[in-house]
C-alpha cells in the first residue's frame, strides 16, 4: 500500500489523485456552525476514513459531498466543493447523486422491493433498460458487494428477509449499480454485528480498486484497517489528515495523539 | 338486532338480500335496491374522492412549507369535523341546484350516450349522493393517507435521494412503501361512505329503485332506516328495517376490520426492525 502510495506520488499530474476537493466548506444549520472551513483532498480510488468523536461534523461533512443538505431546509452550506475540478454545482443535484452513492448508517433497502428490485432502483430513475441487461447488471453488483451467492436462488424475494448484514450490502450493491466514481460510506457497520462487520470491511478494500471511497466511522481500529488515509474531525474543524499509518503511530497533533490513544472522545 | 329481525328473516329468507322490491303497503320487502345504492354512492364517492385525497395528502406530506402544512392541514381535519346534516344542507342547497341547472345537462350532452350518465333530470339522485359523500371521506382519506407517508421513516427517503432520484420518484417510492396504509385509509374512507346517513338521504332522492343512470333517484341503507323507522307500524315493517340495519352492521364491521389490518400492518413494517 505505501509503495503504490509513492509511486503515485512521482507521477507528474498531480491533480489527477485527487478525486474530491473541499475549500473552506463550511455548513451551518440554524445559523450554527457544524463543521466550518474544512480544506481536504481526497485521493483517488483509496479509502479515506473520518474519524472524530460524536457531534464533530464527520457525517456532516459527508453529506455535503453529494449535496443531501438539500433535504435539510435549515442547513446552509458555503464554500466550494470539487469533483475532479469540476465544481458540483454544474452537474446538478441528480446527476451528482448518481456520481457519488451513499451507504447510510442504518441499512435502508426499500421494504416493499424484492433484492433484484432493490439492486436495480437507482437504474429504474435513469430510464429504459433491456431485461437481459439488468439480468447481469444484478449479478455483477451481487458478485461485487458479496451477496451474490447467498441471494442467487432467491431474488425475487422480498429484501427484507434478509439479514442486517445482507442488507448493509445489498445496499452497497444498490449504490454501485448507478456506476458512482465515489461512495460514501456514513459509518456503514455501526448497526451491524461483528461478523457483519467484517464482510463489510473485506468489501470496501476490494471496492477501492474501482471507486474512490470516504468512510465516516467511530471505530479507530475499523479505520486503521481499512483506510489509506484519514481525516480527524474535532469540533467541526479538521484537526489532522494524513496517511492513516502517520495519524495512528506518529501523529502531528496532540489532539489526535490524545483522540488515537482513548484519552478522550 | 338479530332477535328483531327474526319475522323479516323467516318470512323473506335469502330473497329479501336479492329482492329489490320495497312495498310497505303490500308487506313485500326486499333490500336489494338500497344495498345497490349504498355500494354504487360509496364507490362513485371513492372514485371522486381517492385522486383528490392522494393529491392532498402528498401536498401536506412533502411539498407545502410549514405555514400552508398547518393551515391546510387543520382546515382538513376540520373538515372531517363537520356534523354530516350541515353537509346535507349544503347538498341539497347548493349542490343540487347546480347539479340540475348546470353539471347534469353538460354531462348528458357531451358523454349522454353512456347509459350511465342518464335519468331523470332532478338535480337529487346517485351521483349527487357520491359527490356529497367524496366531500365528506376526502379529509379523513386525506389526513390519514398524510400521516401514513410521513410515518416513512427519514432513511427510506434519502435512499431514494441517494440513488440520484427525482423528488417524484422519491415521492413515488414514498407511495409505494405506504401502499397498504393508504389503501387502509381508503377502506376506512368507504366504511365511512357506506354508513353515512343524513346527508345522504336528503340528496339521493330517496326511491327504492335499480337503475343504470346516475342521475336517477336511489336509495341508501342508512336512508331508508332513518325514514321510516319512526313511521313503520306493523311488525313485519320494523322488523325488515331491522333487518337492513343488520345487513349495513356487518358490512360496516367487514369494511372495518379490514381497514385496521391493513393500516396495522403498514406501520407494523418499519416497527420490527
Amino acid at each position: 500500500m505505501m509503495e503504490e502510495e509513492n509511486k503515485n506520488n512521482s507521477e507528474e499530474n498531480i491533480e489527477d489523485k485527487f478525486s474530491i476537493s473541499t475549500e473552506n466548506l463550511s455548513v451551518y444549520f440554524n445559523e450554527k456552525p457544524a463543521i466550518k472551513d474544512i480544506n481536504l483532498k481526497v485521493r483517488n480510488k483509496s479509502v479515506t476514513a473520518i474519524i472524530g468523536p460524536s457531534g464533530c461534523g464527520k457525517s456532516t461533512y459527508l453529506r455535503s459531498l453529494n449535496m443531501m443538505h438539500e433535504l435539510t431546509p435549515t442547513a446552509t452550506v458555503y464554500g466550494s466543493i470539487k469533483i475532479n475540478n469540476i465544481d458540483i454545482q454544474e452537474f446538478g443535484v441528480i446527476n451528482l447523486r448518481k456520481k457519488v452513492g451513499m451507504v447510510f448508517q442504518k441499512p435502508n433497502p426499500f421494504p416493499t422491493l424484492s433484492i433484484y428490485d432493490n439492486v436495480i432502483s437507482g437504474l429504474v430513475y435513469t430510464g429504459r433498460h433491456y431485461k437481459k441487461d439488468l439480468d447481469e447488471k444484478v449479478e455483477r453488483c451481487l458478485t461485487a458487494s458479496g451477496l451474490w451467492n447467498e441471494v442467487k436462488d432467491r431474488l425475487k424475494v422480498s429484501a427484507m428477509t434478509l439479514s442486517g448484514g445482507q442488507q448493509q450490502r445489498l445496499c452497497i450493491a444498490r449504490t454501485i449499480a448507478v456506476n458512482p466514481d465515489i461512495i460514501l460510506m456514513d459509518e456503514p457497520t455501526s448497526a451491524l454485528d461483528p461478523i457483519s462487520t467484517t464482510k463489510i470491511e473485506e468489501l470496501v478494500y476490494n471496492l477501492k480498486k474501482e471507486y474512490t471511497i470516504i468512510i465516516v466511522t467511530h471505530n479507530m481500529q475499523q479505520a486503521a484497517r481499512v483506510s489509506d488515509h484519514t481525516a480527524f474531525f474535532y469540533l467541526g474543524r479538521l484537526v489532522e489528515y494524513s496517511k492513516t499509518r502517520t495519524i495512528f503511530t506518529n501523529p502531528k497533533e496532540k489532539l489526535t495523539e490524545e483522540y488515537v490513544t482513548g484519552k478522550f472522545g | 338486532m338479530f332477535i328483531n329481525s327474526y319475522p323479516s328473516r323467516s318470512q323473506f329468507g335469502l330473497s329479501f338480500i336479492f329482492s329489490q322490491d320495497w312495498d310497505p303497503v303490500k308487506d313485500k320487502f326486499g333490500a336489494l335496491a338500497f344495498i345497490y345504492g349504498t355500494i354504487v354512492s360509496s364507490i362513485i364517492a371513492l372514485i371522486i374522492s381517492l385522486p383528490i385525497s392522494l393529491g392532498v395528502a402528498i401536498f401536506l406530506s412533502e411539498m407545502a412549507g410549514k405555514f400552508l402544512k398547518t393551515t391546510v392541514g387543520f382546515l382538513v381535519e376540520i373538515l372531517a369535523a363537520i356534523p354530516s346534516i350541515i353537509f346535507g344542507f349544503w347538498g341539497l342547497f347548493v349542490l343540487v341546484p347546480f347539479m340540475r341547472n348546470s353539471v347534469q345537462p353538460f354531462l348528458e350532452k357531451t358523454l349522454g350516450f353512456i347509459p350511465l350518465f342518464s335519468g331523470a333530470n332532478i338535480g337529487t339522485g346517485m351521483l349527487t349522493a357520491g359527490i356529497i359523500l367524496a366531500i365528506m371521506i376526502t379529509p379523513i382519506i386525506s389526513a390519514i393517507s398524510r400521516d401514513v407517508i410521513k410515518a416513512i421513516p427519514k432513511s427510506q427517503r434519502e435512499a431514494a435521494y441517494a440513488l440520484g432520484a427525482t423528488r417524484w420518484e422519491a415521492i413515488r417510492m414514498a407511495l409505494l412503501n405506504a401502499k397498504s396504509g393508504i389503501l387502509g385509509a381508503t377502506v376506512l374512507g368507504f366504511g365511512r361512505a357506506v354508513g353515512e346517513t343524513m346527508a345522504v338521504t336528503m340528496v339521493i332522492g330517496n326511491r327504492a329503485q335499480i337503475s343504470a343512470g346516475l342521475f336517477d333517484p336511489a336509495y341508501s341503507m342508512a336512508s331508508v332506516i332513518a325514514n321510516e323507522f319512526a313511521e313503520a307500524s306493523k311488525t313485519i315493517h320494523v322488523s325488515s328495517l331491522i333487518e337492513v340495519g343488520l345487513l349495513l352492521f356487518v358490512v360496516t364491521f367487514i369494511i372495518n376490520s379490514l381497514a385496521r389490518i391493513l393500516i396495522y400492518s403498514a406501520t407494523k413494517k418499519y416497527d420490527a426492525k
